[in-house]
């Protein structure tokens, strides 16, 4: 079955994707070009003498262990991130699907975090953990869990992961509400006459018609965590205790926002755009077989 | 919105490709439209030519904010005071601004000292800096060395026809701030040093004299092994990790932090914060933490909130910490001197500068610079100064306003508060000057993470201090090539 609509004129198609892809240029193309091109110079912090140094850049971060190590807790951090979020905000939404009465209050709730900023998302998490005065802190000495997030890496890298979580539960969570809405119901109700019980249906109906969405949530979620938490990572833990939560992000923050050194973090950045290119890619040629649409 | 979202059903299957635009839409709502506008305009004028960049960053800031009003001259300051210390700044461009009528000083508040640094940087390659910029000590090299960006303090002063003479001011302070040629370079606002801050009903409920702070580290730990019996969660605690329990201790004992004299004589200079005395002050500190004596309260200032708060018994800390304290503390406060070892030859020498100072950016207008002289003028002026000292607890910025608080008997009826000033108006050696090294800022965090592995046990002192000037070292390497010519 073929879906694609045809358009007989040769500019229309173009003009009707312009202002899309005037806004994709000026955010993402145009910056992306500048990255590439400062990843090769190096700069003094005012960008008063700007000398062109090749590959120097690139080569500092492979002599550099600390920033090779960062990738591994990268990928933690990221795995972590997209799993519990994913997981979480289905877990909501098939809930929330359920729910009759009262549905719109409990709709909005979730979605509030959405408008939370990073940074304000981060420094109410690093509140209630905030030893000894944080809610939950308090709460878990006393249950005989004293809780150090500035010197247990364990403890910091759980509390970034859940900040960061709890930030994108409600994009999720829409989304998987609108996938669960658009699920015929006749299908759900003739498998339910067929005698299969709730969690059967989830798995074998529910769950198989929502895999676009969750794939596509999956694509969103791991660029999500690998390029909008270091507003979060900075204000909770600034990557430590010593380069524990140092993500790859932060570290391009850091070095290109605190340090002045543009090059590197443009480098940087070339990089991690580089894996998020690959990431995706390998998403959608091999995920994306395993979704049916 | 359900009712809605049911009728619809079959209409918003969620499609791939509005992801990117998702994402970018919230990226934008999320930050105030006027900062994307800023940013889109400054990433604009990056890539002109430097003399059509002055052209066009006026004509956006005359078609956003409107011709002036006045024909004052307008001063942008930009600076990282906040609460108590915001107040402080504000009332001093009020004051100023009543003096006088030809110029008006517009401090803005940009946030703590590194965002400010990033924003003036910014506003720098746009075109639009301000005129005056607080920058913090570890700053200081990077600003030296941006010789384009910046306008010499003592060039301004001599061009403003203001009364301006450089021995007025405090040589240990305005020394850090002064080129080798002699030039002073930014002026110094708002020094401070550590000194060691404790809680006296904390003191006097775990049985120790409340007048008598200890002044060496065994007494430090002695004093808080006794408020730990006492029930004490945290007896001591420290900000600023480097600047406390390296920099200044190595000046307090008369040991290098850097060779060539900490960075002072040359950017070739390296780490050497290895030696013995170093290690063996890292592993006491580390013997406390595992006792539960020293407890680490984070990177930056973060353990100042626990003092004031009376969480922690003692700490080290910025003299400026003296008006948070005096306005938000409910205990009696007092002030000792940093501690020491007691068998080391020299000690105690003297502490080093912290703080910051206000530079004066390059490319304004002569009747600007006249402006920031006559401003700067003022702040030196002793009763001004002098108020500030005692505000604040930064130290006196000119020798005047230090003899004219003394003479008011300030530090008679408020004990603790020479403190700073006897650490730091003392006769300086080449190793104790202060120091001045370049990409400070990422030495400063090397040094926080390093020591984040001794305080949770996983890293032995000597080891942490080794990788420590190791990767700092290559810090420093780099900014000497980048800054060679």
């Amino acid at each position: 079955m073929d879906k694609r609509v045809q358009f007989r004129s040769a500019w229309l198609p173009w003009l009707l994707i312009a202002p899309q892809m005037a806004v994709i240029g000026l955010f993402f193309f145009w910056p992306a070009a500048q990255a590439l091109y400062q990843s090769l110079t190096q700069q003094d912090a005012f960008g008063t003498s700007s000398e062109f140094v090749g590959w120097l850049n690139f080569e500092r971060l492979w002599e550099d262990a600390s920033y090779l190590a960062s990738f591994k807790t990268t990928a933690v951090f990221s795995l972590l991130v997209a799993t519990l979020g994913l997981s979480v905000s289905l877990g909501l939404a098939v809930l929330a699907n359920r729910v009759v009465r009262g549905a719109l209050v409990y709709k909005t709730l979730l979605i509030w975090p959405y408008a939370v900023a990073p940074v304000a998302a981060g420094v109410l998490w690093l509140f209630m953990f905030n030893s000894p005065m944080g809610v939950v802190s308090f709460g878990l000495r006393a249950l005989g869990l004293p809780w150090d997030h500035l010197l247990n890496a364990d403890h910091a890298m759980a509390l970034v992961v859940m900040a960061a979580v709890w930030k994108q539960i409600s994009y999720n969570f829409l989304f998987f509400l609108a996938g669960l809405q658009s699920i015929p119901t006749s299908l759900i109700e003739a498998a339910a006459i067929d005698g299969a019980g709730p969690v059967r249906r989830f798995w074998t109906i529910v769950f198989p018609l929502l895999s676009p969405t969750t794939f596509f949530l999956l694509v969103i979620n791991v660029v999500y965590a690998f390029f909008d938490t270091f507003a979060i990572i900075d204000a909770v833990t600034h990557g430590g205790p010593g380069k524990d939560t140092a993500i790859l992000v932060y570290k391009v923050y850091y070095d290109g926002f605190k340090a002045m050194d543009l090059g590197g973090s443009a480098a940087q950045s070339v990089v991690l755009m580089a894996i998020v290119i690959a990431l995706t890619v390998v998403q959608f040629r091999f995920i994306e077989k395993k979704v049916q649409y | 919105m359900a009712g809605q979202a049911r009728s619809r059903q079959n209409t918003v299957t969620p499609l791939p490709y509005q992801g990117p635009i998702l994402t970018a839409l919230s990226a934008v709502l999320h930050d105030s439209f006027g900062e994307v506008r800023h940013l889109f305009f400054s990433g604009v004028i990056m890539f002109l030519k430097p003399s059509r960049r002055l052209a066009l960053a006026s004509l956006i800031s005359l078609s956003t904010l409107g011709l002036p009003a006045h024909a004052q001259t307008e001063i942008q300051w930009w600076h990282s005071m906040g609460g108590a210390l915001g107040e402080w700044v504000n009332d001093l461009a009020k004051d100023f601004n009543a003096s006088q009528k030809d110029v008006r000083i517009v401090p803005v508040f940009k946030g703590s000292y590194d965002e400010s640094m990033t924003a003036a940087i910014a506003a720098y390659r746009a075109g639009n800096a301000p005129h005056i910029l607080q920058v913090f000590e570890v700053g200081t090299a990077t600003m030296m060395a941006s010789k384009g960006a910046i306008k010499p303090v003592g060039e301004v002063m001599k061009e403003a026809g203001v009364t301006f003479n450089q021995d007025a001011y405090v040589p240990a302070v305005a020394g850090y701030y002064t080129a080798p040629n002699g030039q002073m370079l930014s002026f110094p606002f708002n020094s401070s040093t550590p000194v060691f801050h404790y809680n006296k009903d904390a003191f006097k409920a775990a049985g120790l004299d409340p007048e008598k702070p200890p002044t060496t580290w065994p007494e430090v730990a002695l004093a808080a092994a006794k408020l730990k019996t006492s029930g004490h969660k945290c007896p001591f605690t420290t900000s600023w990790i480097s600047w406390t329990q390296l920099e200044s201790f190595s000046a307090w004992h008369n040991t290098e932090f850097a060779t060539k004299g900490n960075g002072m004589r040359g950017i070739d200079a390296r780490l050497s914060f290895n030696t013995p005395l170093h290690v063996r002050h890292i592993e006491n500190l580390a013997n406390m933490a595992k006792n539960g004596l020293f407890v680490y309260k984070g990177r930056g200032n973060a353990a100042d909130a626990t003092f004031v708060s009376g969480e922690c018994a003692m700490a080290t800390g910025s003299s400026a910490l003296y008006g948070n304290v005096t306005r938000n503390g409910k205990f009696g406060y007092g002030i000792g001197t940093l501690p020491y070892y007691p068998d080391v030859p020299g000690a105690p020498q003297n502490t080093v500068i912290g703080g910051a100072s206000l530079w004066v950016m390059s490319g304004k207008k002569a009747a600007e610079y006249k402006g920031v002289g006559q401003f700067f003028a003022y702040l030196s002026q002793p009763d001004v100064a002098a108020a500030s000292h005692q505000r604040t607890g930064y130290l006196p910025v000119t020798k005047a306003s230090f003899e004219l608080t003394d003479k008011a008997g300030f530090y008679k009826k408020n004990p603790g508060t020479d403190v700073s000033v006897t650490q730091m108006i003392r006769k300086t050696t080449d190793k104790s000057r202060g120091v001045r090294l370049g990409n400070f800022v990422q030495i400063r965090t090397i040094i926080d993470e390093e020591l984040e592995g001794v305080w949770s046990g996983k890293k032995a002192p000597k080891e942490a201090l080794d990788t420590a000037i190791q990767r700092g070292n290559e810090q420093l390497e780099r900014f000497q090539k980048a800054n060679k010519g």
